[in-house]
């Protein structure tokens, strides 16, 4: 890439950006928090690859989904599938009736481990399953819809069920998948335990990683010919269509990219949090991740990361003294979002806070200057 | 005259042939065949309602015909998706400007250049010379050269009716459709866009709906005057102005 590539593809505002954000979360937060803090903020950055994911979708391509959480907890799943296996060793499980498979199977009268569940036993066939599971899922959706050009509420809507069937699905298939509680008591991943404090440590750092790995996919895509086809399409998207692009293909793609990084996201979870359940997938959870999108700025995918930490944190405070008043508070939230600022917070970031610190930048260099001059102290007034 | 036309279609850029659509029963085009011709400007007129931009509808793909053939260069184009119909060749302007507001005249002109369609291609897509002297070359015919920066929403109506006519160029189309190109504008304007589409449609064919009767008069080789979803008169402007049925259709209203 020569130089100028690197600018058009990072100008110097969204660098500083990226640089402070890599701050905050490699240096400022593991400093500045305990373990049990960090963790929790850890497991809050997971759903900010939800976030990152729906920035272009629905901010850019103008796709709304309301059922990102069916990628999330796929991904989540596909990771604890093979947790649960390690830790379900004969000998850990021994006063089973049948040993050597799941808690939960033993429980549901199940005695031996479903075909599907055969793949999670390594984990190379795990981590792939956890890329190619939702995206290929999303995939199918997107074909179903986009080539039909279903859009819009149709398809917002039609997300929000998908998102209740697999729950039911889930709850429902309790010998399969854990039912309500979910896959729980995971432990170990490869031997290495997962619930000690060093490795969540090193988890947040590759949560952390694994986010900037698809921020910088996204600013890619962001300042590719295809972010802009995006915008292009949620503006005119019959100029698109009648300029020679096939609309569906561009929707089907933005839409597997948000699902990829959702499924990203939800493994995460479950190796730091340590379970995954369909309280994650359902509707509830997957409009929450809309709302961190809008409240960080859904044009802004830094802004996203943002968005999701500012409302995790307020719902831990909040739902810890009014937990029955949260969803009233979120959905206050987030129409008080859409309606004064509909860019969020990188919105009040962009007209208020950023040009008073060019300002004061400019000034702070303009003393500077003069002081440099010293004949200037004397000419000036 | 269609019946010595029709033998030897091939010849014709655009042939269409019994074209009929109908909206719930209501045939807002109803059995109309034209021919145009390689570098031939042809303008449809007729009064509102007479189905004149249904007829780029089923052209360019974004309505389905119900009956009836519409060939170009010899392919028929009914049973052709939108983005097919456009690589065959074929460029259509709609009827209220028609740009992407958020983007620049630049990005406007490029995402337009006919290269890198695919989701692959987009992503991978170069800003290099050759697409940056298109897009010059283009914004330079279409009076933008000192705008290609500027966000195209903040264009002027009749700077922006010249944005989309230049996005379709830059894809160098062989057959070009304008749905009332200078609707809108003020009368420098439409006098300037009469030059511009005199120079931009040497060596291609173009299909111009138009009301302006002027503006009709300076670019039209030929006239169809369309009225209740069917032909009523073709032929040049001359003729067409003193056909009885014109008029009583055009003074009865
Ligand atoms: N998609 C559609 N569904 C139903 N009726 C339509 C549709 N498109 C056009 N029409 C009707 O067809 C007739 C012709 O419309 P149109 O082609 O826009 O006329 P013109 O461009 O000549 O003014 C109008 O009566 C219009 O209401
Ligand atoms: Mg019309």
């Amino acid at each position: 890439m020569s130089m100028q590539n690197i600018r058009a593809f990072m100008p110097r505002q969204d660098l500083i950006a990226f640089l402070v954000l890599a701050v905050v979360i490699f240096i400022a937060m593991p400093l500045a928090m305990d373990i049990f803090r960090l963790n929790l903020v850890g497991k809050y950055l997971t759903y900010a690859f939800v976030a990152v994911g729906l920035v272009l979708c629905w901010g850019y391509g103008g796709i709304l989904s309301l059922g990102q959480g069916v990628f999330f907890g796929l991904g989540g799943y596909c990771m604890a599938m093979f947790l649960k296996l390690e830790s379900s060793t004969p000998e850990a499980t021994a006063i089973q009736s049948t040993p050597g498979i799941p808690d939960f199977m033993d429980w549901n009268q199940i005695t031996e481990i479903p075909w599907f569940w055969e793949p999670f036993h390594s984990l190379p066939l795990a981590l792939i399953a956890v890329l190619i599971v939702p995206t290929i899922f999303a995939y199918i959706i997107g074909v179903a819809m986009f080539k039909r050009r279903v859009g819009g509420v149709y398809f917002a809507i039609i997300t929000q069920a998908v998102a209740s069937i697999l729950t039911i699905l889930i709850i429902g298939q309790q010998g399969y998948t854990g039912g309500v509680n979910g896959i729980t008591d995971l432990r170990t991943l490869l031997g290495w335990d997962i619930r000690s404090d060093s490795a969540k440590y090193v988890l947040y750092f590759v949560n952390g990683i694994l986010l900037f790995a698809c921020l910088l996919f996204a600013q890619y895509v962001r300042k590719s010919k295809l972010g802009r086809i995006l915008l292009a399409m949620r503006e005119r998207e019959d100029r698109v269509r009648f300029t020679g692009y096939d609309v569906s293909n561009f929707k089907i793609f933005v839409f597997c990219l948000g699902a990829a990084f959702s499924a990203i996201g939800g493994a995460m979870f479950t190796l730091q949090v340590g379970f995954m359940s369909p309280s994650f997938v359902g509707i509830v959870p997957s409009i929450e991740m809309v709302i961190f999108c809008a409240v960080g700025g859904r044009m802004s995918i830094i802004g996203a990361v943002y968005g999701t930490l500012v409302v995790n944190w307020a719902k831990t405070s909040f739902s810890e003294s009014f937990p029955e008043l949260w969803l009233f508070a979120m959905g206050a939230l987030f129409i008080g979002v859409v309606m004064a600022f509909p860019s969020g917070l990188a919105g009040l970031y962009r007209n208020h806070v950023g040009p008073f610190i060019e300002k004061s930048y400019k000034r702070l260099r303009l003393s500077y200057e003069n002081y440099r001059k010293p004949d200037n102290l004397v000419t000036s007034d | 005259m269609n019946a010595q036309t029709a033998a030897n279609n091939e010849d014709f850029v655009l042939s269409v042939e019994g074209l009929t659509v109908s909206f719930d029963g209501f045939k807002a085009v109803n059995d109309l065949s034209f021919y145009v011709e390689e570098n031939e400007i042809r303008v449809i007129i007729g009064p509102n309602g007479a189905g004149k931009t249904t007829v780029l509808d089923l052209i360019c793909g974004k309505t389905q015909a119900t009956e009836g053939s519409i060939k170009f260069r010899g392919k028929e184009l009914t049973k052709m998706s939108e983005h097919a119909i456009v690589h065959a060749g074929i460029g259509r302007k709609f009827q209220n400007p028609s740009i992407y507001e958020d983007l620049t005249v630049f990005e406007n002109l490029e995402i337009s250049f006919p290269r890198g369609h695919s989701v692959f291609g987009a992503l991978v897509f170069k800003r290099d010379a050759e697409v940056i002297a298109a897009v010059e070359e283009v914004a330079e015919t279409i009076f933008l050269s000192e705008d290609l920066n500027k966000t195209a929403g903040l264009l002027s109506h009749g700077q922006k009716q010249w944005l989309e006519i230049g996005m379709l160029l830059i894809q160098k189309p062989d057959l070009l459709m304008l749905d009332e190109p200078v609707a809108g504008m003020s009368v420098a304007e439409r006098k300037q866009t009469a030059e511009l589409l005199n120079r931009i449609t040497k060596g291609r064919s173009v299909v111009v709906i138009e009301h302006d009767m002027q503006f009709v008069e300076d670019i039209a080789h030929r006239v169809t005057v369309m009225h209740q979803g069917k032909v009523l008169s073709e032929g040049s402007m001359e003729r067409v102005k003193n056909d009885p049925k014109v008029i009583e259709v055009y003074l009865g209203h």
